[in-house]
C-alpha cells in the first residue's frame, strides 16, 4: 500500500503571480481517509493534481512511497493515484458507459479478468449497473459524474483523489459516495476527497486538512478541528463547522461534528436522575 | 409581473419520452421559488424551459403554454426572451464568454450586450463584483480561476444584467460555505428589489433560508409544492431522494433517541 509525503510545496501557475501553493506539508498514510477544505481558490484542486503529476512543482516535492513524484512519468504515477475531477466532463470521452470505466484499468494494464471484475464492482457501486450500453451523454450530470468516478474506482489505485465528489448529487448520490470511500479504505487503501460539504466531511472522514491562501492552517481528526478551539482559525478561512459542532457547544456537550456524536453526547449528559423530568425544566426555560 | 407555466411538457430531441410533464407554476414578482427532487427528476430541464432556451436553442418538444405577463411568448425568439429572463447555469465553464480577458469584462459582457451606457455598465459591474466578494479578482482571467470563484463570477454577470426575471440552476453547487452565503444574500437582495427567481438546488439548508415556496419534482412531474418551511419538514422527502435540511435532521435524531426538547430547539436557533 502507497504512502504520501508532501514536502514544502509550492505551485505557482505560469500565468499569474498567484501562489497557488505555499510551503505545504502533509504526509499521508496508507488507508487514511482525509478530507481537504479550504476557501474557493484557497489551493486544494492545485494540491492534489500534484498527486498523479498532472502538475509538478514550483518547488519542493510530492514522495510517492518515498519515491521522488518527479522521477515518475504521469503513467507511472496513473497506477498509484487515480484522480476524479469535480468537472466530469473533463474526463468523460467514451461512447459508452462500459467503454468509459474499461479504459482507465486497461489503459494501466490490467488483466482481462481483473478489468472485467473491477468494472462489474465500480458500476455497483456508483448505481451505473445496468447502464452499460447508455452513451455518457444521454445521463444526468450527477450520474456522468458518478460515471467519472466510476471509470476511476476501477483503477482500484493504492490512492484515490476525490474533487469535490457530492456536488450535484441528491442524497441518494451522497450515499453512494460515502459508501464507495468506506469500501476503498477498508481495503487499506488511500482516500483523499476536496469537499465544501462539512457535514460529509466530518461523518466521512477521519482527518481533515484545512487549506487557506496554499497552506494547511488545520490538520486533525474532525472533532479537532470542527471542535471550538479551531473555530478561529475556520473562520478566517470563511469556513463554518457543521451545524451538530455548533449546536453542541451552544449546549455545553463538547466537540460534536457529527449529529451521531450530539444525540449520544445529549444522550449520556442528560439523562435525568429517578423523578427529575427535565423537559419541565425545559418548559420553565422556554 | 409574472412567469406562468401552464400544463407545461418537455421532450428533449431524440428522446424517447417527455422529461417534463403537467407543470404548473407561477413566479411572481419578489418571490422566489426553490426546485428540489432526485437527480434527473427534471430541475435542469425546467430551468432551460423556463429560460425559453428549450426548445430556442437546443431544441426539443414543447406543450402547454409559458406566458409573460400574460402574454404568450410562443413565438418570441430568444435574444427578445433573454432581455427579461436571465439564466445561470450550473456549469460555470459553460457561463463564461471565453471572449472577456479580465473577470471586470467577463461581468461587464451582459450588460454591454444589452446597450447599456458605459458609466452604467461599470457602475452595474463593480456593484456586482463587490455583492460577491469578487472585487479584489476584477484583473485576474476568469479562465485561471478556480471552480468556485468562476461560479461567483457567472452569478455576478446575470446580477449586473439585472433581468426582471432569474433562473438559477445550481448556483452554489461548487462554492464554499462563505460564497454559498454570498449568493443567497445576492438572491435575497435581488427579490427584495422586486425580480422573481427560481432556483433549483439540492442544498435544501439554503432553501430554508431563500426560498418563499418550495416545488418537489419527480420523475419530470411535480410532486411535492408548498411554503417552504412545510415542504422541507415532510418526512416524504427521503422517498423523493432529497436531503433533509441539516437542523430537520438533527432534530429527527435527537427525538429518535429521545434525547430532543426544548433545549435542543433554543440551541437550534
Amino acid at each position: 500500500m502507497t504512502e504520501l509525503g508532501v514536502e514544502q510545496l509550492a505551485h505557482v501557475y505560469p500565468e499569474g503571480d498567484v501562489r497557488a501553493l505555499d510551503g505545504v506539508d502533509l504526509h499521508i498514510a496508507a488507508g487514511e481517509r482525509v478530507a481537504l477544505i479550504g476557501q474557493n481558490g484557497s489551493g486544494k484542486t492545485t494540491l492534489v493534481r500534484h498527486l498523479n503529476g498532472l502538475l509538478r512543482p514550483t518547488s519542493g516535492r510530492v514522495l510517492i512511497d518515498d519515491t521522488d513524484a518527479a522521477r515518475l512519468t504521469v503513467a507511472q504515477l496513473a497506477t498509484r493515484v487515480g484522480l476524479v475531477f469535480q468537472d466530469p466532463d473533463r474526463q468523460i470521452f467514451a461512447g459508452s458507459v462500459r467503454a468509459e470505466v474499461e479504459f482507465g484499468p486497461r489503459n494501466i494494464g490490467r488483466s482481462a479478468g481483473e478489468l472485467r471484475n473491477a468494472v462489474e464492482v465500480a458500476l455497483e457501486a456508483t448505481g451505473l449497473a445496468g447502464e452499460e450500453r447508455t452513451n455518457p451523454y444521454d445521463l444526468g450530470g450527477s450520474r456522468r459524474k458518478l460515471l467519472a468516478l466510476a471509470s476511476v474506482l476501477a483503477m482500484r489505485t493504492p490512492v484515490l483523489v476525490l474533487d469535490e465528489p457530492t456536488t450535484g448529487q441528491d442524497a441518494r448520490g451522497v450515499e453512494r459516495v460515502r459508501s464507495a470511500v468506506d469500501a476503498v479504505t477498508d481495503e487499506g487503501r488511500t482516500v483523499i476527497a476536496i469537499s465544501h460539504d462539512m457535514r460529509f466531511v466530518a461523518e466521512a472522514f477521519d482527518r481533515v486538512v484545512v487549506l487557506r491562501d496554499g497552506r494547511v492552517v488545520l490538520d486533525g481528526p474532525p472533532d479537532v478541528v470542527f471542535g471550538p478551539a479551531a473555530w478561529e482559525v475556520l473562520a478566517s478561512t470563511y469556513l463554518e463547522p457543521p451545524l451538530a459542532a455548533v449546536v453542541g457547544e451552544r449546549l455545553g456537550a463538547g466537540s460534536t461534528p457529527t449529529d451521531a456524536s450530539l444525540v449520544a453526547a445529549l444522550g449520556s449528559w442528560s439523562a435525568p436522575p429517578e423523578g427529575d423530568d427535565p423537559g419541565d425544566e425545559d418548559h420553565q426555560h422556554a | 409581473m409574472t412567469v406562468s407555466l401552464r400544463s407545461v411538457g418537455y421532450r428533449y430531441a431524440g428522446a424517447s419520452r417527455p422529461s417534463l410533464l403537467d407543470i404548473d407554476l407561477d413566479l411572481r414578482d419578489g418571490e422566489v421559488v426553490g426546485v428540489a427532487g432526485a437527480s434527473e427528476s427534471g430541475k435542469t430541464t425546467l430551468a432551460l424551459v423556463v429560460s425559453g432556451i428549450a426548445p430556442r436553442t437546443i431544441g426539443g418538444q414543447i406543450r402547454g403554454k409559458i406566458l409573460l405577463d400574460q402574454a404568450d411568448v410562443d413565438d418570441w425568439p430568444m435574444h427578445r426572451l433573454s432581455e427579461r429572463i436571465g439564466i445561470g447555469f450550473q456549469n460555470p465553464a459553460t457561463q463564461l464568454s471565453q471572449v472577456a480577458g479580465t473577470v471586470f469584462e467577463e461581468v461587464a459582457f451582459g450588460p454591454m450586450n444589452l446597450a447599456i451606457p458605459r458609466d452604467e455598465v461599470i457602475d452595474r459591474t463593480w456593484h456586482a463584483l463587490e455583492a460577491l466578494a469578487i472585487d479584489a479578482l476584477s484583473e485576474r482571467d476568469p479562465r485561471h480561476l478556480s471552480g468556485g470563484q468562476q461560479q461567483l463570477v457567472a452569478v455576478a454577470g446575470l446580477l449586473a444584467m439585472r433581468p426582471e426575471h432569474l433562473v438559477l440552476d445550481e448556483p452554489t453547487a461548487q462554492l464554499d460555505p462563505a460564497g454559498t452565503r454570498l449568493v443567497a444574500d445576492a438572491i435575497a437582495a435581488l427579490a427584495a428589489d422586486g425580480v422573481s427567481i427560481l432556483v433549483t438546488e439540492q442544498k435544501t439548508d439554503l432553501l430554508a433560508r431563500i426560498a418563499t415556496s418550495v416545488v418537489i419534482l419527480e420523475a419530470g412531474r411535480i410532486a411535492m409544492r408548498g411554503r417552504t418551511g412545510d415542504v422541507l419538514d415532510d418526512p416524504r422527502l427521503e422517498e423523493l431522494g432529497v436531503a433533509e435540511t441539516s437542523a430537520g435532521r438533527l432534530r429527527r435524531l435527537a427525538s429518535a433517541a429521545g434525547v430532543g426538547g426544548a433545549r435542543l430547539e433554543a440551541a437550534l436557533r
